[in-house]
Parts: C-alpha cells; sequence; structure tokens
C-alpha cells in the first residue's frame, strides 16, 4: 500500500506554540470509532477547535484565515500519550504534510512516518525563531528538505540539519510502507521461528 | 561487558538487522482490541493477505463496552459496529476473542496477565499505549500504532528502532499508605512526561522487589506517561509464583524448563545502562497531579509549584493548565472539592487496588456529593470482587460496583465526566478532556480515591484511615 512520496516543500505555517499538545488534545478518544482511517482531519484539535455547539473557535489557530500552510509548528514534547494512529491520519487528513518541534513524542513519531507525515525534530533556538517569523509576518515561510535533511526558517535564512534514518527517508521519498518489505522476509521470520525459544 | 534485562529479550527476538534503521523484531503475543485494530484488518484485506499467526493473537473489546446492563446490545451505534467489526474480523481469521459477557472479557492489559498469557522473556504488543503493563513480568511489551498492528498481524514482526535503556531503582522501604501507584507519579513528577521519551526502562531496587504483581503492573503500566518506550521488572519468585496454574501457564515439565529460562531473564552485574537514577522510598508520599499531564503531580500534603518555580519558557502551558483545572499556582492541594471518584482501568482495576479502596472505606460512607464509578478490570477480577464479599462492602458504604472495561478512563462509553466536574481518578491520563469534554482529572491511588471518596475533598489517606 504505497504512501505518498515527501517532495521538498516550501510554505507558509501554522503556528501552535503550546508544549505537551497530547494524542487526546490531536483527537479526542470519542471520535476513535470509526472502522476506516476517513475524515479524521475534520476532528483534529477539535475540543480546541470547536465550541460545544460546534461552531468554530474565533480565537483558534486552526480558525484564524491570517495562518495557513501545510506544516505545523509546535511547542516541546507534541504527541505525547496514547498510541492512537489517529492522531496521524487526522494530522495527514487535515492536509499537514509535517510537523515541527524541538521534541516529539516516540510512538507519535513512528505514527506520523508510517503516514507520510514528517516530524522535523529542531533545536528550541530553531524553533524560537520560527514562532518568531511568525510573529512579524503570518506569512512567513518554512522550507523543508528531506533529502538533505535541513530546514529553512525562510524569512531569517536561518538553516538547521535534522535526524531521520536513511530506511524511513528512503521510505518516505519513495512511498514505500513496510509492510510490503515486511512481507517480503517471510523466510527469515519462519528461520528465526524455527530456532526461538520454546517451552 | 555484561547485557541489560532489555537487551537480552530484545536481541533473542532481532530477525533482521536493517543498516542505519530499524530492527525487525519478533513478537510472541499480540492482543488486540476493537478501537486500533478495524483498519489493521482492512489493510491486509486490501492486499489481499491473511493473519499470519492467529494462534499468537488475542482478542477482547474493552475501549467501548459500557459497564452497565452489558447483557443487552451495546446502546451507542458507533460503539456496536466497532465491537461487533472485531467479532467478524476474529472470526474469519481463527482469532480468539473474548468477547462481552465471556467470563474471561476484560481490559487487555488486565486479561493477559490474569490468563497466563504475559510471560517472562516474551515480546508483546499491543495497539494501545498501556501494553506497558505487561513488563512488570520481565518481558518487553509496549504500543504500537495501528500501521504496527497491521504488520504484526500480517508478519507476526515489526520494524522498531533499538531504544536507550534507562534503569530506575527505588530503594529502601515505602512509608505507610504509599502505593506503587504513588512510586510511579512520584517518578514521572520528576522525570516529566518526556523525561523517559526514547528509552526503554527497567525498574529495580529493594522498593520495588517487594511489590506484589498487581502493584509491578502498575508502575510499569504508567512508564509511558514518562515518555518511555516502555518499562519492565525482572522476574523473580513473586512473578512465578503469580503465573503457576494460570490457564495459559506452561504445565508440568514445560514449567519447570521455563523457570529455569525465566531465571536467566536478568540483568548482568556489569551491564551498563545508557542513563541510571536511583530515588530514595522513603521520600515518597501519597500523590496526586494538579495539572493536565500526568508529570504535573505532587504531594497530597503539598501545594501545587508556584509559577516563579517553574522554567520561564514552560510558564505559558502550566498557565493554560491551571486555568483549565480552575486552580492557582500555590494552591493548597488538600480540601480540593472532588465531585467524582473513578477506581479502574488498567492501570489500577486488579482485584488487590478494590481489596485496597474497601478496606480503606470500611465502616465509612461515601461523601453525598460524591459520584463515585468502582470498575472492575475484568470480568474475573469481578467474580472475585462478588466472592470475596467486597461489592457487599462497597454497598455498605454507599458505594456500586460496576461492569469492567476501560470506562472513564477515556470516556469512550457513557461514563463520562461532566464539564468542569473534578474527579480524582486511579487510571493514568489527566489530560484535558480525557474523561469527558472539560472534565477535570486528578490522578491518584486507590487509596487516595478512598480518602476523596469518603470526604469529598482532596485528602491526604494518612490523615483519615488506619494504616
Amino acid at each position: 500500500m504505497p504512501i505518498d512520496k515527501f517532495v521538498t516543500v516550501q510554505t507558509s505555517f501554522v503556528p501552535m506554540p503550546i508544549e505537551n499538545v497530547d494524542t487526546d488534545q490531536i483527537i479526542p478518544a470519542r471520535f476513535l470509532k470509526a472502522t476506516t482511517k476517513d475524515g479524521f482531519g475534520d476532528n483534529l484539535f477539535y475540543d480546541w477547535r470547536y465550541e460545544k455547539d460546534g461552531s468554530p473557535k474565533a480565537d483558534f489557530v486552526l480558525n484564524n484565515p491570517a495562518y495557513s500552510g501545510t506544516v505545523l509548528v509546535a511547542g516541546k514534547n507534541f504527541g505525547s500519550g496514547s498510541s492512537r494512529e489517529h492522531a496521524a491520519w487526522a494530522i495527514a487528513g487535515y492536509g499537514f504534510k509535517a510537523v515541527v518541534s524541538s521534541f516529539f513524542a516516540d510512538i507519535f513519531r513512528g505514527n506520523s512516518l508510517n503516514n507520510g507525515v514528517l516530524p522535523v525534530q529542531v533545536s528550541e533556538a530553531f524553533l524560537a525563531g520560527l514562532f518568531k517569523a511568525v510573529d512579524a509576518d503570518n506569512k512567513a515561510e518554512v522550507k523543508i528538505d528531506l533529502e538533505n535533511q535541513t530546514i529553512t526558517n525562510v524569512s531569517t535564512g536561518e538553516s538547521e540539519g535534522f535526524e531521520i534514518n536513511s530506511y524511513k527517508k528512503n521510505c518516505l521519498m519513495n512511498g514505500y510502507d513496510d509492510i510490503d518489505y515486511l512481507l517480503s522476509l517471510s523466510e527469515e521470520i519462519e528461520a528465526y521461528e524455527a530456532q526461538a525459544v520454546k517451552f | 561487558m555484561g547485557k541489560t534485562l532489555f537487551d537480552k529479550i530484545w536481541d533473542s527476538h532481532v530477525v533482521k538487522t536493517i543498516d542505519d534503521g530499524p530492527n525487525v523484531l519478533y513478537i510472541d503475543r499480540h492482543f488486540i482490541h476493537e478501537v486500533t485494530s478495524p483498519q489493521a484488518f482492512g489493510g491486509i484485506k486490501a492486499r489481499g493477505g491473511k493473519v499470519a499467526r492467529p494462534s499468537q493473537v488475542i482478542a477482547t473489546p474493552d475501549h467501548n463496552i459500557p459497564t452497565v446492563n452489558q447483557h443487552l446490545t451495546i446502546q451507542d451505534e458507533l460503539s456496536r459496529h466497532q465491537v461487533e467489526t472485531l467479532k467478524k474480523n476474529c472470526e474469519e481469521n481463527g482469532i480468539t476473542m473474548y468477547g462481552l459477557n465471556h467470563p474471561y472479557n476484560g481490559i487487555v492489559h488486565v486479561v493477559g496477565p490474569e490468563l497466563g498469557i504475559t510471560q517472562p522473556g516474551m515480546t508483546i504488543v499491543c495497539g494501545d499505549s498501556h501494553t506497558s503493563t505487561h513488563g512488570a513480568f520481565g518481558s518487553i511489551a509496549f504500543g504500537i500504532g495501528t500501521s504496527e498492528v497491521e504488520m504484526a498481524l500480517a508478519t507476526q514482526c515489526i520494524m522498531q528502532p533499538k531504544p536507550k535503556s534507562m534503569r530506575i531503582n527505588i530503594e529502601g522501604e515505602l512509608g505507610k499508605g504509599v502505593t506503587s501507584k504513588d512510586i510511579i507519579l512520584y517518578i514521572i513528577s520528576k522525570l516529566s512526561t518526556g523525561g523517559g521519551t526514547g528509552y526503554f526502562v527497567e525498574f529495580a531496587g529493594s522498593a520495588i522487589r517487594s511489590l506484589s504483581m498487581e502493584a509491578r503492573m502498575t508502575v510499569c503500566n504508567m512508564s509511558i506517561e514518562m515518555g518511555a518506550r516502555g518499562g519492565m521488572i525482572a522476574p523473580d519468585e513473586t512473578t512465578f509464583e503469580y503465573i503457576k496454574g494460570r490457564e495459559q501457564a506452561p504445565k508440568g515439565e514445560a514449567w519447570d524448563k521455563a523457570v529455569a529460562y525465566w531465571k536467566s531473564l536478568v540483568t548482568d552485574a556489569d551491564a551498563k545502562f545508557d542513563k541510571e537514577l536511583t530515588f530514595d522510598g522513603a521520600d515518597i508520599e501519597p500523590m496526586i497531579t494538579y495539572g493536565t499531564n500526568p508529570g504535573m503531580g505532587a504531594k497530597v500534603c503539598e501545594n501545587i509549584p508556584t509559577l516563579e518555580s517553574i522554567e520561564d519558557s514552560s510558564q505559558g502551558s502550566f498557565q493554560k493548565s491551571m486555568e483549565y483545572m480552575g486552580f492557582a499556582a500555590g494552591d493548597k492541594l488538600e480540601g480540593k472539592q472532588v465531585d467524582y471518584v473513578f477506581v479502574g482501568s488498567c492501570t489500577n482495576g486488579r482485584i488487590e487496588d478494590l481489596r485496597a479502596f474497601c478496606e480503606a472505606v470500611k465502616g465509612k460512607q461515601k461523601a453525598e456529593s460524591v459520584t463515585a464509578w468502582i470498575v472492575p478490570g475484568s470480568k474475573q477480577v469481578e467474580k472475585q470482587a462478588i466472592e470475596e464479599g467486597l461489592k457487599e462492602q462497597l454497598e455498605a458504604a454507599g458505594f456500586e460496583l460496576r461492569q469492567p472495561g476501560c470506562s472513564a478512563c477515556l470516556a469512550m462509553n457513557d461514563d463520562k465526566i461532566p464539564a468542569g466536574k473534578y474527579a480524582v481518578a486511579t487510571s493514568n491520563r489527566n489530560f484535558e478532556g480525557r474523561q469527558g469534554p472539560g472534565s477535570r482529572t486528578m490522578l491518584a491511588s486507590p487509596l487516595t480515591a478512598a480518602a476523596a471518596a469518603v470526604t469529598g475533598v482532596v485528602t491526604d489517606p494518612r490523615t483519615i484511615f488506619n494504616l
């Protein structure tokens, strides 16, 4: 099942300078009752985004037309909490191609990569620079180059490298998924089982 | 150099190592539930594949199920559809499922250990972050996303980068009224919710060794709340004693062979961890959270931190959290109003937790202002609670024993804390809206929950119970 190929993006971005954004905020549990991956983008950040009656909260960043773009830039420790991949489906479903933060929770990072959403971990100083740039100009841009593993604050020209293992990088750039790869290993898996501890 | 417990199990499960990439890790047991599995089965179907090793997969619906009138059909249409989808997927693929009303139904992390499915040395995954619970048996157990559920179903393997290793030692004796929940809330309050990210944690030390299996499960359960990939405790006589005789435990000669192998599952004396921390058990007191992540915890007898004590860069998030909770920095915790008490979940929904709660409230009455939900972790826990007379004891004190499920821990069923109300909960997360939109959660042990239930306010259990 191929995922979308990740190509270099240069875009304005949505700032969310809040720390510890957990997966219950990204997608509240009551929206996890679906049996397909569709439609989660509509409920992304639901309780921050909508009033009880379903009308948009004017002060939430996704409802502010001044901010747009396919990259979400968030405070440190993004995606902590539950293993729900629905959080990654919601972010991908909304249209974000990458999330930038100074720290990511492990499971969220893996889930994002498995859905073609690139988690870009940057230094605190670089993150602060992005928030500053978007404060000054809400159409400030960020450029993410996966091949060279660099992220650039277009307003200042400041660049920083980011880490991703070469296996996952290759998957994202080519749209490969892990399951196809694992299915190709059936002989190795059977050989493993033959020698495993049993009692 | 010697190996850690974690290394021994991990290394023996690597099918293949990819250069500058993850390991292909073999999975011994895969637990599934209704919420994070349907899209995985959908993916397998779309590829025209099948479940590779159905006998190594165990299913139980838990997140969506009601905790009253379970003999009736699930009323919520979406929940019912999800639970029925699990049943259908299990039937089509030859997977054993302990469905609603089955004597083994319950929260997946309660069911696995009580049936003896969870054993030392295993790799165990489930599409649920609290899979770390099973690490209490000396297994490598961790939560995975649905893409990985699909991988595990399709190939019995997943792809994982090997995490770094951390050991947390708790030494010395625990004080009166201090439980394993207080230990883990204390650790998370010291490390923060990101302090364990990138690590797999081994809990060790004399205070950990003294804990029962139920209590060890509570500690490992919340490893994820400090960001750790998982937590584990080396198996010992306490572990073997717990497993022996359980339905799926090895029997006869196989038992002796198993125990001999399990005894080798300890960290070697000369093994090195990437990080090691030691805390004094005597410094731990009954804990409670005051904010909107599990790292925001304090001793019940203390005050909420002042704003000045919070790092500058985190002050905005701290204030947002205080605003949500309706608290002010520096407030005293004791005496805060409590509207709801929830005892249950994969963290504290085991028989020992119900016993501790019952013992504490014996001879006392639930405060009139408090609504209390006492939810056993499984059908077997429920049965045992009835047999031991706990249900009657609860009723005599004004409480009601409900039916098993995840319940108000994440409020996917009807057990929702109303907006603005305060709940003392024995579960694992106090995120905004976790127990229902607008709900305000304070995490604590069953004992501290009992203290709140009988007084209607946050209360240090040592001040009202004979412990």
